[in-house]
C-alpha cells in the first residue's frame, strides 16, 4: 500500500545551507497492517510524515514514495488526501472563525468531488459526524466552535481522530498522537484508531514512547535514527527500546 | 515552491479579466462640459430644476471649496487630480427620471441586469434559496437616479424612498431641515466639493414608530467616461423607527482614474435605529495600478435622540484608492454606534479606512470591528478615532482591528486615535496582524481542500464576525465577492 524506497530528503535553511534529513529510508506497509516508527528526537520521523503528505519546504533528492501505486511526489497535498492519505498532526493548527462542522463538511465534499463522487447531503453528514463524535466523547456544542481554537492538547488530538473517522481514509499517519494526552484521553484516542483498523487500511504510528503501542498493537516496529530505518522487528522491539533507550542506534548511526 | 511564494507569483498575474463588472453600456449621454466653475454648478442645478435655495446652497459650498486644500494626511499616494478635466454631470439623454420601469431604456435595464440588480419588481426576489425578502432598489446611473422600485408599497407604510432630486422637489421641508446637518457644507475638501456638484443619490424618511417593511438599497453605477460621481444620500429615521439600507457600487474598466466623492448623512432620532451596509466594488484599476476609482467618501451618522442606534457595515473590495471613515456622533444619551468593516486590497490598491466614534451623550456605547486583508502590492490602513467628550459619563468603546497579510509585498497599518475627557469612560482596543500561515494552508490542504478553497475558507473565517452583520442575502454575495477579489492571490 505504502512503498518507500531509498528516500533521500533535504531542507534548505534561511541562510541557504542545505541539510539532509532523510538518508535512504526503506519502508513498506501493506494494507491491513499497522507499523510503528520509533526513534529519538531529530531522527527524521516527523519529516517523513510531512514529506509523505506533501508539506512545502522539503526537497526529495533521491528514491521514491508510492501510495496505492501512485508517485506521491507528483501529487498536490489535496490529491494525496483525496486518494486516502490522512495525517493526524503532532501540532493541530488553529483556524479562527471556521467552525469544525464547516471545515469537516468542506473537506469531506472536496475529497468526494476529487474522487468524482457527489456531495454528501447535510442530514447524512450530520448523522455521520454525531455518531463519530459520540465515540470520542465530543459534544455537538464543541463541533460548532472554530477548528482547534481554545481547545486543550487532548481535545485537539481527539478532534484529529474525529476527522479521520469522518473522512475514512485508506491510510493513517499518526504523528506523535500520544504527546500531551493523559491516560484517559490516550485510551479514547486509541479506541478511535483501533475502530479504523481493517483489512483495507494501513497505518503508520510515529511515536517516541512505548505507551501508545500498549493500546494500538503494531504488526511491525521500525527504529529510525539519523534519517534511515536502523532496525525493524516485531512488537517486542518496542518493549526492548522502552527498557534500553535509543543509545545503541544513535551510536551506530554516528 | 512554498505556498506563499506561489501566492505572490499568482498575485502578479492578477488580471483585469477578474473584474466582472468592467463592461461599458453604450447609451447617448447628456453631459456637462468638462470643467468646474460656478457655471457648472448652475448647469447641474438647472438640469435638476432645483429651487433657488438649493442653488444658493450649492454656490455657497463651491465658494468655500475654492479656498480649501486637498487633504494629504491619509496613507495613500496618487498624482494630483485635475478637477477641471472631468465632466460633473452625465445623464442618459432620454430624460432624467422614468415614470415607469417600462420607460427605462433597455440598454440601462440590461446593464443593471448584468450586474444582477433587478429593477422589475416581480424579479426582485434575490437568488438565495429560501429567501422571500423583498428589496426595494434605487438605481443611480452616472449622475441620475433611473428607477426606484416598490415606491407605492413603501408609501403605504409611510416610508419615503426616492432620489434626492425628487426629494428636493417634493419634500423640501425635510431636505432643508436635515441636508448638511450631519456633514456640514464645509466639513472637508471632498464633502464640500460634493455639496457643490452632487448630482443624485437617495433620500429615505421613515416616520415615527414605523419599522420599514423591506430592505432598501441603492445601486450606484458609473458608466460614462471622464465623469465623476458625486452622490448624496440622506436617511432620516424618526422616533422609534427602524430601517436597514444597503448600497452597492460598480464601474467599468477605464484607463483613467474616476473620482467618486459621495456624502452620506444619517439621522436617527430618539429610539430609532439605522443599519447601513455597503458592498463597494468599484473598478480597482489594473495590476499595474493604472485606472480605477478614487473613492473619497464622507459618511456620517448622527444619533441625535436618546437610545438611538446607528450601525455601519462595509465590505470594501474595489477602488484604486479608498478614503472613507463612516462615523457616528453619539449625541443622544444611551445611544450606540457600531462599525463593522472588511477591507480587501489586492494588486496595487490602497485603502485608508476606519471610523470615528464621537461620544457626546451619557452612557453612550460604540463598537468597532475592523478586518483588513492585504494581498499583492497593496496597502491597507485602519484609521480610527474614539473621542469621549467631557459630558459623556459612562461612555464605553470596544475596538478590535485585525489585519491579515497574504504574501510579503503588501502592507497593513493601524492608526488608532483615542481621546477621553471623562474619567469613567471605558475604552478597550485590541489589534492583531497575522500572515496567512503556511501551517493553516497545509492543514486544510491535507484534509482535501485545494489551495484556492483553503485560502477562501481561511479568509472567510477571518472576516466571519463582520459578515454576520450583513443582511443574509448580501452576506452570501459578499462572501462570493471576497473570493473573486482574492482570486489573483491564490492558486
Amino acid at each position: 500500500m505504502l512503498e518507500i524506497n531509498n528516500l533521500h530528503v533535504r531542507v534548505t535553511d534561511d541562510e541557504g545551507a542545505e541539510k539532509p534529513i532523510l538518508n535512504g529510508v526503506d519502508l513498506s506497509v501493506p494494507a491491513g497492517q499497522v507499523h510503528a516508527i520509533m526513534g529519538p528526537n531529530g531522527s527524521g520521523k516527523s519529516t517523513l510524515a510531512h514529506v509523505l503528505t506533501g508539506r512545502e519546504g522539503y526537497e526529495i533528492t533521491g528514491g521514491s514514495a508510492r501510495f496505492l501505486g501512485g508517485d506521491l511526489a507528483a501529487m498536490a497535498p489535496e490529491e494525496r488526501a483525496a486518494k486516502g492519505l490522512f495525517l493526524s498532526f503532532q501540532y493541530p493548527v488553529e483556524i479562527p472563525g471556521v467552525p469544525i462542522l464547516t471545515f469537516l463538511k468542506e473537506a469531506l465534499n472536496a475529497q468526494r468531488k476529487a474522487r468524482g463522487e457527489a456531495d454528501m447531503a447535510a442530514p447524512e453528514f450530520m448523522k455521520l459526524v454525531r455518531e463519530k463524535a459520540a465515540q470520542l466523547n465530543i459534544s455537538t456544542e464543541m463541533l460548532r466552535r472554530p477548528v482547534n481554537v481554545g481547545f486543550s492538547g487532548g481535545e485537539k488530538k481527539r478532534l484529529e481522530i474525529l476527522q479521520a473517522l469522518v473522512l475514512s481514509p485508506r491510510f493513517l499517519i499518526l504523528d506523535e498522537t500520544d504527546s500531551g494526552l493523559d491516560i484517559d484521553a490516550l485510551k479514547v484516542v486509541a479506541d478511535g484508531v483501533n475502530a479504523l483498523r481493517g483489512p483495507e487500511r494501513g497505518m503508520l504510528v510515529i511515536t517516541h514512547y512505548q505507551r501508545l503501542l500498549d493500546h494500538i498493537a503494531p504488526d511491525r516496529v521500525h527504529v529510525m535514527a539519523a534519517g534511515r530505518i536502523a532496525a525493524s522487528g516485531g512488537p517486542e522491539l518496542a518493549r526492548e527500546l522502552e527498557a534500553e533507550g535509543y543509545d545503541r542506534f544513535t551510536k551506530d548511526a554516528a | 515552491m512554498p505556498a506563499v511564494k506561489e501566492t505572490i507569483a499568482d498575485v502578479k498575474k492578477l488580471e483585469a479579466s477578474k473584474y466582472k463588472y468592467g463592461f461599458v453600456t453604450d447609451i447617448e449621454q447628456d453631459m456637462a462640459p468638462k470643467g468646474l466653475n460656478e457655471d457648472t454648478v448652475r448647469f447641474i442645478s438647472a438640469k435638476k430644476e432645483e429651487p433657488d435655495w438649493m442653488l444658493e446652497w450649492r454656490l455657497g459650498a463651491f465658494r468655500r471649496w475654492l479656498q480649501m486644500e486637498e487633504p494629504t494626511w491619509a496613507m495613500v499616494k496618487y498624482p494630483p487630480i485635475d478637477y477641471q478635466d472631468a465632466h460633473y454631470y452625465a445623464a442618459p439623454k432620454t430624460g432624467a427620471k422614468y415614470e415607469s420601469i417600462d420607460d427605462v431604456p433597455p440598454e440601462i435595464l440590461a446593464d443593471f441586469e448584468k450586474l444582477g440588480i433587478p429593477l422589475r419588481e416581480q424579479e426582485v426576489l434575490l437568488g438565495v434559496k429560501g429567501s422571500e425578502t423583498k428589496v426595494a432598489v434605487d438605481a443611480v446611473f452616472d449622475s441620475v437616479s433611473v428607477a426606484t422600485t416598490f415606491k407605492k408599497e413603501l408609501k403605504k407604510a409611510g416610508v419615503i424612498f426616492c432620489s434626492i432630486s425628487e426629494a428636493i422637489r417634493d419634500y423640501p421641508d425635510l431636505v432643508r431641515e436635515y441636508l448638511g446637518s450631519v456633514v456640514p457644507v464645509s466639513d472637508n475638501f471632498f464633502a464640500t466639493l460634493n455639496a457643490a456638484v452632487f448630482s443624485d443619490g437617495t433620500f429615505v424618511y421613515v416616520p415615527k414608530g414605523v419599522r420599514c417593511p423591506m430592505e432598501l438599497s441603492t445601486y450606484f453605477r458609473m458608466n460614462a467616461q471622464g465623469t465623476g460621481q458625486f452622490e448624496r444620500t440622506l436617511i432620516i429615521a424618526d422616533e422609534g423607527s427602524y430601517v436597514s439600507y444597503l448600497e452597492g457600487c460598480t464601474a467599468p474598466m477605464r484607463d483613467e482614474n474616476q473620482l467618486h466623492a459621495a456624502v452620506v448623512e444619517l439621522v436617527a432620532l430618539a429610539d430609532a435605529e439605522i443599519k447601513y451596509s455597503t458592498v463597494q466594488n468599484w473598478w480597482p484599476g489594473d495590476e499595474e495600478g493604472k485606472g480605477g476609482v478614487y473613492n473619497f467618501v464622507t459618511k456620517r451618522g448622527d444619533c441625535r435622540g436618546a437610545r438611538s442606534k446607528i450601525s455601519w457595515t462595509q465590505v470594501e473590495t474595489g477602488s484604486a484608492i479608498t478614503w472613507k471613515y463612516p462615523s457616528c456622533i453619539l449625541r443622544g444619551d444611551h445611544s450606540s454606534g457600531e462599525f463593522y468593516s472588511i477591507a480587501v486590497t489586492n494588486g496595487a490598491q490602497q485603502a485608508d479606512t476606519g471610523t470615528k466614534m464621537i461620544h457626546l451623550g451619557r452612557n453612550t456605547r460604540s463598537r468597532i470591528i475592523s478586518k483588513g486583508i492585504s494581498a499583492g502590492r497593496s496597502n491597507n490602513t485602519y484609521r480610527g478615532l474614539v473621542s469621549v467628550h467631557a459630558k459623556a459619563a459612562g461612555a464605553r468603546n470596544f475596538t478590535q482591528c485585525d489585519s491579515l497579510l497574504i504574501g510579503d509585498r503588501c502592507g497593513a497599518h493601524t492608526v488608532p486615535y483615542i481621546e477621553a475627557k471623562t474619567p469613567d469612560a471605558v475604552l478597550e482596543h485590541e489589534a492583531t496582524t497575522t500572515k496567512l500561515s503556511e501551517d493553516q494552508l497545509f492543514y486544510a490542504r491535507q484534509r482535501g481542500l485545494d489551495e484556492e478553497a483553503a485560502t477562501a475558507l481561511l479568509v472567510n473565517g477571518f472576516v466571519r464576525e463582520v459578515l454576520q452583520e450583513l443582511p443574509m442575502e448580501f452576506a452570501v454575495e459578499a462572501q462570493k465577492l471576497l473570493a473573486v477579489s482574492l482570486e489573483g492571490s491564490v492558486g
